[in-house]
């Protein structure tokens, strides 16, 4: 059976229509209610005296030897007033953060589709385990590395892997997170041409709009300049505005590719060419890599480096925005100035070669976030080589698959390269909708809450899009799930349409109202990043 | 309680439905309605209206009366306190048809041929009676006599509803002037101020099919941003801020003993004030070497500096809402003056906020001289911020 | 698997009739169709050079496990190696609301479905605040090392200055990763770093030196706390003196769970305080568990808009009585004049700060004292008896809160040799500093915390005894 376009924009805006309802009403709209446990700051909580865990004391013996602590502490430096924390038992604190973790809707308990360029799928809690035991978490970093041997096997291998999915030369794993690799490229780079005595000459990189902001900001923090290429009509980075960027001045490149528009550039390898020819570099931000394990490499492109978001692409979890493990992929060109220790093998044993000379030196203390590399580690190895491929292909027909729903929710659009398929994520516009309702992306957003799905990321800035949003449905989601995402939206849609104020005052099913006093966070008079300030500022007052 | 001025100019956009390049002048106005105009700018002011009462419950509406503003927003469910009159507007137009022997136009009756000076008078009472925002609707020439009448005094946000739209003064749509001006007069933080440039070309060239734009000066106009929550967000820098860093950028880039042109706009005036100088507000000035080479410069005291200087560089912005960089409000940087400095020697400053708002329309270019022009078009690195250049489509 | 469709349990749409539906209702045969976006030039034809899966969760278990049994932990080793990752204990509680779902899998989802996540964080911040004593407390990044690179680039674009003092002896590591932060000298943008001396009988700061190197080029002065060789810094008044006497910045490198019983950064005056906040209830994770906080003074606008990193504020609702928390000057990503350099901040160590808050609600100030304590009673009893070995010599000064430099060299051993030897005793020696400081001979950094009794050092001792003889 094949239908004409329009016949699959009419059936797919029947279907989602039918969706948009509450369960009990035939469709597939949950009748939530966020947990509302109306807590106390921990710091008004308490009453002095109380304990929350008893510490050790020193033995008599120790004392008998040593006699009194405060003996050792020099005039001037003993604490005068005791801090002001909470006296809290233990129970109580351990209920006053349970009760927080409730009012926090995270990854597993919502839909979270919603965060788009996060890549947000599923971690599975085996490799918590792994973690979490002693072999892991209680490891020192300067143990002799005899005493770390599977740690360090597991790092190597899990470099090898992502070696042959970027089609990289060499690796590292000590970035703390994803913008952390990128600047990683930045000071690679920069080293690079100091070590050829250019870096007088090259001082600027070149980035894209739709790039993430750390391909502009960490570049800038490296101490160069950035150009930043603008999209053309269809929403690819402007390639002649490319070439007109490059010249001997150019350090490289550092973009991201698919975009977060969801668009793959076609042309990508031109842009290294250029590069190349230029006697730059070309780096590419591989935070948006979920659509294409397996079915394209940086390498094959002729990137000189690329980076991976483990806590991303490779299953490892967020944690409130970290622990996170970037990976930093680069060719034999680049390897000599990646950041020491760089992990070894020899023979069965693996080591930290700590005797790079041409090394950028560090970018993070000790080794880095390795329990995101043992997740990632299990989770490509619970895959293979094929299971790879699926994970890509199942986000990408995940994609569209939302998209088809999506597009036939009235006020909703998606800008740029039109009859062109989107890979992994999409960026869409709600401009029509603010236009018709005066609801726009981020009032849709808090109220989308309301119906137990996680608020919707809506672009990085600046908004290229006017009113975005950015949902990124990877393999993790069932059909069930991307239909009740969609159907979420359709339902806000028409809330805007039949009642704008009501979605205007969102939300109305979350552990608070909505915000007020917004002015506090532009406001050095009204701002209080501290209990202790605010109190001073606006309770001992009254 | 928060009070909202507002002023409809009833005969704004009249031309343009039926083919009219603007409406300024009678006989224009006469003709216009013979074609069948409606008026455009009553039902944007309502659909502004429309969408700010909705999101702004408690706000006081001053304006003036009839279809100055009284009826839009009576209409729009707003009890306005009126000032002003009217009086013997409708009689002139009366007048005026039986003086002229001419058949009254279908539906010129209930017509009132309101003046500039109405306008203007309207204007200045909502600022004496300390509205906290003026909102109107109309078009360049519109905002020009408010522009006129108080200045950057009072907050301003245009109703697009004339047939030229090159000042920066309004919001894109009628509904998004209604959703600015809520948010601003509800002290939400998302709505900031800046100022805009008012631009009005003059329309008899105009309907001859030729531009010729004249800068008249800046208003203090709300503009909503994102103001988004997330830590993964880095947010856009403030407009204030990002005119600082384009500002230390460019005297950055500065060489000693070169002549640098800094054409009119907020965004240059920055780099002016950065170096301590006064900047001639609707002019061209120069610099050189920090210190003040000649201000509010004709095109022939610039062309002499610029071939008088060992090296000379022109900065120039972008200027009105259409994304023109040369040939509207600085036209004293005539041709002449940009090859005898260079093609190669135009440094295009502006934030990036002012380039997304482009849409993707390039900037343009219309010195007069298209071969120039041609030559001009093509790429510009635009300095967008402190170390930051955005490559930038030119077109002619 | 050539023959049997690939069902994953973390793929549910990969059933094939799942899959054909959603196509279907895309009106495509494959989703090769998609893919076609790709430029075949572009694709990827081969597979991947990644061993096969292994399936069963339960096969897969075993063999990671497998890997990891291969390390040795400082669980089933006795750890007396601190330098920046420090082994204190975790409190049950810490663990188990880190390990809730909510917080492991939260992103960076919206103010009100995550709002305890923004609760906990503001939480944090103030109780950071109160043991740090400074009223304002930024959202921590990476580690240390970094936030300290961060902290100088930070009073660069406040002061208009483009050098730091730092002192000689601030922990290597952490200098290497400011100084990548700091750009090569040789850009116009670098941040320069210069140092002071310290006094090689005391360990601390050589005031007499900072004296004569700190003018008005500097941006700050910056001093560690207890320093990196483990001793308390006696003149931490003086130095932050004499840096505002020149009207730089005094910046403090701090181990926050030292403040139970030391007088803290704000309290000193410092404008600034960095350091990390995994002795604060975070496991070592081999060094995963760090994460670099920065504290200031909040009395104008200025330290707030120069922050790098987040920063957040309590604020209300519609309902009265009802808090909220917002991110603050969220658009602070571009700076003044001052510095043509942006900082950047992203996905870091967020976990961490919530595991922080337990742990610092659950000590309260009664705890941290008492930890305060029990750290320099046992240190400093572990100083002494091995100090009593033949060749063994303690250096530097009688004052520590953990940490202290042991030379071996008396006892003809290299610190490596000890170190390997001690291992046959199940101990992991101290932090060796032979190449770090050269002149303190064949030394090791050696760490004792209230995680060991006086059964542990005892044993250490004895141990070392036997290896050094």
């Amino acid at each position: 059976m094949t239908l004409s376009p329009d016949q699959l924009k009419s059936a797919a805006a029947e279907k989602v229509a039918g969706l948009a309802k509450l369960r009990r009403d035939g469709g597939v709209l949950r009748d939530y209610r966020a947990p509302r446990w109306d807590e106390p700051f921990i710091m008004e909580q308490g009453t002095p005296g109380e304990r929350g865990i008893l510490v050790p004391l020193a033995e008599d013996g120790v004392t008998a030897e040593v006699g009194a602590a405060a003996d050792y502490i020099p005039e001037g430096m003993a604490r005068a007033a005791a801090p002001e924390l909470p006296e809290m038992a233990q129970y109580q604190v351990m209920r006053h953060y349970l009760r927080y973790a409730q009012m926090t809707l995270g990854m597993d308990l919502g839909s979270d589709i919603s965060e788009g360029t996060c890549t947000m799928k599923y971690s599975p809690k085996m490799h918590e385990e792994l973690i979490r035991g002693h072999k892991a978490a209680d490891l020192h970093p300067w143990q002799d590395e005899d005493t770390l041997q599977g740690l360090l096997e597991i790092v190597y291998a899990t470099g090898q892997y992502l070696k042959a999915i970027s089609g990289m030369d060499a690796f590292t794993l000590q970035p703390g997170g994803g913008s952390h690799a990128v600047y990683t490229n930045a000071a690679v780079m920069r080293r690079y041409f100091e070590a050829r005595g250019e870096l007088d000459q090259r001082t600027e990189m070149i980035t894209t709009i739709f790039s993430h902001p750390c391909d502009a900001a960490t570049p800038m923090v490296a101490g160069f300049k950035v150009i930043t290429v603008m999209p053309d009509e269809n929403g690819y980075p402007d390639l002649e505005a490319f070439r007109a960027a490059v010249s001997e001045k150019t350090v490289g490149c550092m973009i991201t590719n698919p975009e977060d528009t969801g668009i793959y550039n076609p042309q990508i390898d031109k842009y290294v060419e250029i590069l190349h020819d230029a006697g730059a570099l070309a780096f590419t931000d591989q935070a948006n890599a979920n659509g294409i394990l397996g079915y394209a490499r940086a390498r094959d492109a002729g990137f000189d480096a690329c980076h991976f978001n483990l806590h991303k692409t490779f299953s490892s979890p967020h944690g409130c925005e970290g622990p996170a493990t970037g990976a930093y992929m680069c060719t034999e060109k680049l390897a000599p100035y990646l950041p020491v220790p760089v992990v070894t093998k020899d023979g069965d044993r693996y080591h930290l070669d700590y005797d790079r000379p041409d090394s950028i030196g560090r970018v993070r203390g000790f080794l880095g976030n390795w329990m995101g590399v043992i997740r990632a580690y299990a989770w490509i190895r619970n895959l293979g080589p094929e299971g790879l491929k699926e994970v890509a292909e199942i986000s990408v027909l995940n994609n569209n698959y939302l998209d088809n729903l999506l597009m036939a929710v009235k006020g909703v659009s998606r800008p740029y390269a039109e009859g062109h398929r989107r890979l992994d994520q999409v960026r869409y516009s709600l401009e029509q909708l603010k236009e018709d309702t005066g609801v726009g992306t981020e009032a849709l957003r808090d109220r989308m809450v309301d119906f137990g799905i996680q608020s919707y990321w809506m672009s990085h800035h600046p908004w290229v899009v006017p009113e975005p949003f950015t949902p990124e449905p990877c393999e993790t989601y069932s059909k069930a799930d991307l239909d009740e995402w969609a159907a979420v939206i359709k339902k806000c849609s028409e809330e805007a349409y039949t009642d704008p104020q009501f979605v205007l005052d969102s939300p109305h099913a979350q552990p608070i109202d909505q915000m007020r006093r917004t002015e506090a966070m532009e406001d050095p008079d009204q701002w209080a990043f501290t209990w202790r300030k605010y109190k001073r500022r606006f309770k001992d007052k009254a | 309680m928060k009070k909202l001025g507002l002023i409809v100019n009833p005969v704004a956009g009249v031309g343009g439905r039926v083919g009219l390049k603007g409406s300024d002048g009678f006989d224009v106005l006469r003709a216009a309605l013979e074609r069948g105009a409606t008026r455009e700018a009553p039902r944007r002011a309502r659909l502004a209206l429309e969408r700010l009462a909705r999101r702004c419950d408690d706000v006081d509406v001053v304006t003036w009366p009839g279809e100055m503003g009284e009826d839009e927003a009576r209409a729009a469910g707003l009890e306005p306190r009126v000032l002003g009159s009217l009086d013997g507007r409708r009689s002139y137009v009366l007048c005026e048809l039986e003086r002229s022997g001419e058949r009254p136009v279908i539906g010129c009756d209930d017509f009132v041929l309101t003046t500039p000076a109405d306008t203007e008078r309207a204007a200045r009472d909502l600022a004496a009676a300390g509205v906290d925002l003026i909102l109107f609707a109309g078009g360049d020439g519109t905002a020009r006599n408010i522009c006129h009448a108080v200045g950057d005094r009072v907050p301003v946000i245009g109703v697009p509803a004339g047939v030229k739209i090159h000042s920066a003064v309004y919001a894109t749509t009628p509904a998004a002037a209604g959703d600015v001006a809520a948010l601003y007069l509800q002290g939400h933080a998302g709505a900031r101020l800046r100022e805009s440039e008012v631009m009005d070309i003059d329309e008899e060239a105009f309907r001859e099919n030729r531009v010729s734009a004249h800068l008249y000066g800046y208003m203090t106009v709300p503009y909503a941003r994102g103001l988004t929550q997330s830590a993964k967000a880095g947010g856009v820098a403030g407009e204030e801020r990002a005119l600082n860093d384009i500002a230390t950028e460019v005297i950055a880039g500065m060489q000693p003993g070169a002549l640098y042109v800094l054409g009119p706009g907020t965004t240059t005036r920055a780099v002016m004030e950065r170096l301590g100088l006064a900047k001639t507000l609707l002019g061209v000035d120069a610099v050189r070497d920090g210190e003040l080479a000649g201000a509010d410069l004709t095109e022939s005291e610039l062309l002499a500096l610029v071939e008088a200087a060992p090296a000379a560089y022109i900065v120039v912005t972008v200027i009105g809402g259409q994304g023109h960089v040369l040939g509207r409000g600085n036209q004293q940087i005539s041709p002449a003056v940009i090859r005898a400095a260079g093609p190669d020697h135009l440094i295009v400053i502006a934030t990036q906020t002012k380039l997304l708002s482009l849409e993707g329309r390039p900037l343009l270019v219309d010195t007069g001289d298209p071969s120039l022009d041609e030559q001009l078009s093509g790429y510009a690195r635009v300095i967008t911020a402190l170390g930051e250049r955005t490559m930038y489509r030119v077109g002619a | 698997m050539a023959d049997t469709p690939f069902v994953h349990p973390y793929i549910p749409n990969s059933v094939p009739a799942t899959k054909q539906a959603m196509l279907d209702e895309l009106g495509l045969g494959s989703v090769e169709e998609i893919y076609a976006e790709i430029p075949d030039r572009l694709r990827f034809k081969g597979t991947l050079d990644i061993p096969p899966a292994i399936l069963s969760e339960r096969t897969l278990r075993k063999h990671v496990q497998g890997l990891l049994d291969k390390n040795t932990s400082s669980v089933e080793f006795m750890n007396f190696c601190g330098a920046g990752c420090w082994q204190h204990y975790v409190p049950a509680v810490v663990d188990e609301i880190i390990n809730r779902a909510e917080f492991v899998s939260a992103y960076c989802g919206g103010d009100y479905s995550d709002l305890g996540k923004y609760l906990t964080r503001f939480e944090f911040n103030s109780m950071m605040g109160e043991l740090l004593d400074y009223d304002a407390v930024a959202n921590p990044i990476y580690d240390w090392g970094d936030v300290a690179g961060r902290s100088f680039r930070m009073a660069r674009r406040i002061t208009g200055r483009d050098k730091v003092l730092v002192p000689a002896h601030m922990s290597p590591m952490r200098l290497m990763e400011a100084r990548t932060l700091c750009q090569p000298e040789s850009m116009p943008t670098s941040t320069k770093i210069r140092f002071y001396e310290w006094d090689r009988e005391t360990g601390m700061a050589d005031l007499a030196d900072l004296e004569a190197k700190l003018d008005d080029s500097y941006a700050a002065v910056y001093w560690e706390n207890p320093t990196y060789l483990g001793t308390i810094e006696a003149e931490s008044a003086r130095i932050v003196e004499l840096a505002h006497s020149v009207g730089a910045l005094a910046i403090a490198g701090v181990d926050p769970i030292t403040l139970g019983v030391l007088t803290p950064p704000g309290t000193l005056g410092a404008d600034i305080a960095c350091g990390d906040i995994q002795p604060l209830g975070m496991h070592m994770h081999a060094g995963g568990g760090c994460s670099g906080f920065i504290a200031f003074r909040d009395d104008g606008p200025v330290f707030a808009q120069e922050c790098p990193l987040e920063l957040y504020t309590v604020m209300e609702t519609a309902t009265p009585g009802q808090y909220a928390v917002g991110e603050a000057i969220a658009e602070r990503t571009s700076y003044g004049s001052r510095d043509q350099g942006k900082d950047w901040v992203g996905t870091a160590s967020g976990l961490w700060t919530i595991g922080a808050a337990v742990y610092m609600a659950l000590m309260g100030p009664q705890g941290f004292k008492e930890l305060g304590e029990t750290c320099i009673a046992r240190s400093h009893y572990a100083a002494r008896r091995l100090a009593e070995l033949p060749g063994v010599e303690v250096r530097l000064s009688p004052s520590f809160f953990k940490e202290f430099v042991v030379d071996f060299v008396g006892t003809g051993k290299t610190v490596a040799e000890v170190n390997k030897a001690l291992l046959g005793h199940q101990i992991f020696g101290g932090k060796d500093l032979s190449a770090e400081f050269p002149e303190l001979g064949q030394s090791a950094l050696y760490c004792v915390t209230e995680y060991s009794d006086k059964d542990d050092i005892d044993e250490l001792v004895s141990a070392v005894k036997e290896v050094t003889a």
